[in-house]
C-alpha cells in the first residue's frame, strides 16, 4: 500500500520535477558556467575560468541603475493606482457590474503588449499629450523616451498583475469587521487605517512582489517607450545575447541580476513572515 | 425591574424608554423590509425581537446599531433623534452573530478596541485596567495575549461580549449570538448573558428565531412577521392571549381550529365546532365576525373514554402516543376538525389508565379555557 503510494506520488510529481530540472535548474547552471567563460571571437562563448567579466559589471551600471530605481518606483506608482481601483471592485461596486468591470480590468491583456506600447507611442509622442498640453498653453514638454515614459508604459501594462491580488484580500474581507469597527466609534477613513489596509497587507505585498519580479526582467517597454535612451538590465541582456553575441559578459550580468533579485525577495519573504506571524487566518499568497 | 437605576427611573416615570421606535419603515429597494415598526424599548429591560427569517428583526437591530438609516419614522436613542447620528457616534454596542473579532489583533486589543476610539484618548494605564476587568467579568482572566484563531467558539463570543460591554453602552445589541454554539453551550450562554445583563444593567436587544431562547431569556418578547410587530409582550401573555394566528403559532405548540360564534356576551364566546361541539372561549377581540379561529394549548385539552361527556367533547381518534417522562403527547384526528395535540400530565395519564394508539376517545374542552384570535390584518 506505502509503495504504491509513494510511487503514485512520484509519477504524479515526475513532469513538474522534470520541467523543473530542464527548464529552470538546467539553463540556470548553463548561464552560471558561462558567466566564468569568455567571449568567442566570432561571438558566443568560449570555455574559460575568469572573473574578468564579473569585474566588467560596472560598465552597465546605468542599466542596474534604472532597473533598480524604476522597477521599485514603478512598482510603486502601480500599487498607488491598483489599491482604490481594487479597493473600488471590491466593496462598493454592486455585484451586478462587479463582472463586467473585473473583465475590463483584464481586458488589455489580450491584445500583445508590443502593440498596446506603440499605441503609447503616439500618445506620448509629438501629435499626442505634449500637443494637447501645447495647445493649453505649456510649451515644449519632452514625453516620450523619457523615463518617465518608461514609468507610464510598466504601470500601464502591469497594473492589472497588482489589481488582482488586493482585489482578492478586499473581497474576502468579512464586511461585518468594518460593521464592528464602526459599532466601537470608529469613523470610516479611521477604519480603514485600522481594519481594512492590515487586512488587505497580504494581497499588497502579493501584488507588489510579483510587479516587482516581473519588471525587473522588462525590455519591451524600455525599448519601445525608453527610446535606447533609459536602459534596464533585460536590455542589456538582449543586446548582450543577440547583438554583441557576447554570451559571457551577458551571463555575468544575468547572474548580477539573479542575486540582487534573490536578495530583494528574501528581505520581501521576512517582511510577509513577520506579517504572516500576526495573521495566519487572512492566508498570505 | 433588574438594576437600582431602572427602579429609580420607574419611580419617576412607570417606563422610561432607552429608545423608541415611531413609525419607522426600512425599504431596500421594492423590498419593505421593516413596516410602521413602534416601539418603546424599556431601560434595563431584556427584550427580544423574535421571528423567522426576513421578518425584519434583523433590520430593526440594524437601525438601533447605526447600519441601516431608517427610510420613514423616527427612531431615538436616551431622547435624541439618532437620523443624522452615524453608528460610531451611537450609544449602544453590538455582539455580531459571528462576532465579528479582528484577526489581526490580541484578545485584548479587541476587547480594548472601543476604549482606544475614544476622543481625547484615555490614559494608556486605564484602558489596560480596564481591559483586564471585562476580561474577568466574562471569566477570560488570562486570555489577553492570545490570538482570536486560539479560542474556542464559546470563548470567542465572551470576547465579541467583552467588546461590547467594555464600554457600557446604552443598549447592548445581540445579533443571533448563540446560533454558531452547540446546544449545551448555548444554555449555558444564556444563563451567563442574563446574570451578566442583572449585574451589568444595561439594557439587552437580542435578535432570535429560537422561541425557546426568547421565551427563556426574555422581559418582553417583539414578534415580528413580515416586517411588522405583530405583538409585543411578555412571555406569559404571549402564551396565554396571542393576538392572532401567526403569534400563537410562533410561541409554543398551537391547536388553532376553526368555529361559529353562536352568542357573545362579558367577554366570552360560543362557539360551534366543526364537529358539532360547543364550547365556552374568551374573547378580547371586540369584533363581529361569525366564523373566528380559535387557539388551544395541548395542556389545556384532556382525554376522557368516548361514551363520557357528549355534550362538550370532540369525538377523536389517537394516531400517535410519545411518552416524554413529565407528560405524554397524544396526537389524535378528530372528525370535521383534523390533527390536534393534547398533552396529559403524568398523573392524569395514571389516573385515566392512558389510551392506546386507535383508540377512539373524546377531547375535553373546559370551559372558558382557549382564545379567540383576531383576525390576521
Amino acid at each position: 500500500m506505502a509503495m504504491t503510494q509513494s510511487r503514485a506520488r512520484a509519477l504524479l510529481l515526475a513532469p513538474a520535477g522534470l520541467w523543473y530540472v530542464t527548464l529552470l535548474v538546467f539553463p540556470l547552471a548553463v548561464v552560471l558556467i558561462f558567466s566564468f567563460g569568455e567571449r568567442n571571437p566570432i561571438g558566443g562563448y568560449a570555455p574559460g575560468f575568469t572573473l574578468e567579466q564579473y569585474a566588467n559589471l560596472p560598465s552597465r551600471f546605468a542599466a542596474f541603475r534604472n532597473t533598480l530605481t524604476l522597477a521599485p518606483l514603478g512598482t510603486l506608482a502601480a500599487l498607488i493606482i491598483a489599491y482604490p481601483l481594487a479597493y473600488y471592485l471590491a466593496l462598493r461596486v454592486s455585484p451586478r457590474w462587479k463582472t463586467t468591470l473585473l473583465i475590463l480590468v483584464i481586458v488589455p491583456f489580450w491584445t500583445s503588449i508590443l502593440i498596446r506600447s506603440y499605441a503609447w507611442i503616439y500618445l506620448l509622442g509629438g501629435n499626442g499629450i505634449p500637443a494637447l498640453l501645447e495647445a493649453l498653453g505649456i510649451d515644449s514638454i519632452r514625453l516620450i523616451n523619457t523615463p518617465f515614459a518608461v514609468l507610464v508604459g510598466i504601470v500601464y501594462g502591469y497594473l492589472p498583475l497588482m489589481v488582482f491580488p488586493i482585489y482578492v484580500a478586499l473581497d474576502k474581507l468579512d464586511k461585518s469587521l468594518l460593521d464592528a469597527a464602526s459599532d466601537l466609534g470608529t469613523p470610516p477613513w479611521r477604519s480603514f487605517v485600522q481594519i481594512t489596509l492590515p487586512l488587505s497587507m497580504p494581497g499588497v505585498l502579493t501584488g507588489s512582489m510579483l510587479v516587482f519580479i516581473l519588471l525587473t526582467g522588462e525590455f519591451l517597454i524600455p525599448a519601445i517607450l525608453g527610446g535606447g535612451k533609459v536602459f534596464f538590465v533585460g536590455n542589456a541582456l538582449v543586446d548582450l545575447f543577440l547583438q554583441s553575441r557576447n554570451w559571457a559578459f551577458g551571463s555575468a550580468v544575468a547572474v548580477a541580476l539573479i542575486v540582487i533579485m534573490l536578495i530583494v525577495v528574501a528581505l520581501y519573504a521576512r517582511a510577509i513572515r513577520r506579517f504572516g506571524a500576526s495573521r495566519d487566518d487572512v492566508g498570505i499568497m | 425591574m433588574r438594576s437600582s437605576s431602572e427602579t429609580d427611573a420607574a419611580q419617576s416615570k412607570h417606563h422610561e424608554h432607552v429608545a423608541e421606535f415611531i413609525n419607522v419603515s426600512k425599504r431596500f429597494g421594492s423590498i419593505l423590509a421593516a413596516d410602521r415598526l413602534s416601539l418603546g424599548i424599556r431601560r434595563g429591560e431584556f427584550l427580544s425581537f423574535l421571528g423567522p427569517s426576513g421578518c425584519g428583526k434583523t433590520t430593526a437591530l440594524r437601525m438601533l446599531a447605526g447600519f441601516e438609516p431608517p427610510s420613514e419614522g423616527i427612531l431615538r436613542i436616551d431622547n435624541t433623534d439618532m437620523s443624522t447620528v452615524p453608528s460610531y457616534r451611537r450609544p449602544v454596542n453590538m455582539v455580531f452573530q459571528h462576532y465579528a473579532l479582528f484577526p489581526h489583533m490580541t484578545v485584548a486589543q479587541n476587547v480594548g478596541y472601543g476604549l482606544r476610539q475614544r476622543r481625547p484618548r484615555l490614559p494608556k494605564a486605564e484602558i489596560g485596567a480596564r481591559v483586564q476587568k471585562t476580561l474577568s467579568t466574562v471569566r477570560l482572566d488570562d486570555f489577553g495575549a492570545r490570538r482570536i484563531w486560539e479560542l474556542s467558539g464559546g470563548q470567542q463570543q465572551r470576547v465579541a461580549l467583552a467588546r461590547a460591554i467594555i464600554n457600557e453602552p446604552s443598549i447592548l445589541l445581540l445579533d443571533e449570538p448563540m446560533a454558531a454554539l452547540d446546544a449545551k453551550l448555548r444554555v449555558e450562554m444564556q444563563r451567563e448573558l442574563l446574570d451578566l445583563q442583572r449585574i451589568l444593567g444595561i439594557t439587552f436587544v437580542l435578535v432570535t428565531h429560537d422561541q425557546e431562547e426568547a421565551l427563556s431569556m426574555s422581559d418582553r418578547i417583539c414578534i415580528m412577521g413580515g416586517g411588522r410587530i405583530m405583538q409585543v409582550g411578555n412571555p406569559q401573555e404571549l402564551y396565554d392571549r396571542p393576538r392572532n394566528r401567526y403569534v400563537a403559532n410562533f410561541v409554543g405548540k398551537a391547536n388553532i381550529l376553526q368555529g361559529e360564534v353562536l352568542a357573545r356576551q362579558a367577554g366570552q364566546a360560543r362557539i360551534v365546532l366543526p364537529s358539532g361541539t360547543e364550547v365556552l372561549v374568551p374573547d378580547v377581540t371586540r369584533d363581529t365576525r361569525r366564523h373566528v379561529e380559535v387557539v388551544v394549548r395541548p395542556e389545556a385539552l384532556s382525554l376522557g373514554c368516548a361514551h363520557s361527556d357528549k355534550g362538550t367533547a370532540i369525538p377523536a381518534r389517537v394516531t400517535h402516543r410519545t411518552f416524554l417522562g413529565d407528560h405524554t403527547e397524544y396526537l389524535l384526528q378528530a372528525d370535521g376538525i383534523g390533527a390536534l395535540q393534547v398533552n396529559l400530565p403524568r398523573q392524569a395519564e395514571t389516573a385515566s389508565g392512558g389510551h392506546g394508539v386507535g383508540d377512539d376517545v373524546h377531547i375535553l374542552w373546559a370551559a372558558g379555557t382557549g382564545l379567540v384570535l383576531a383576525a390576521e390584518d
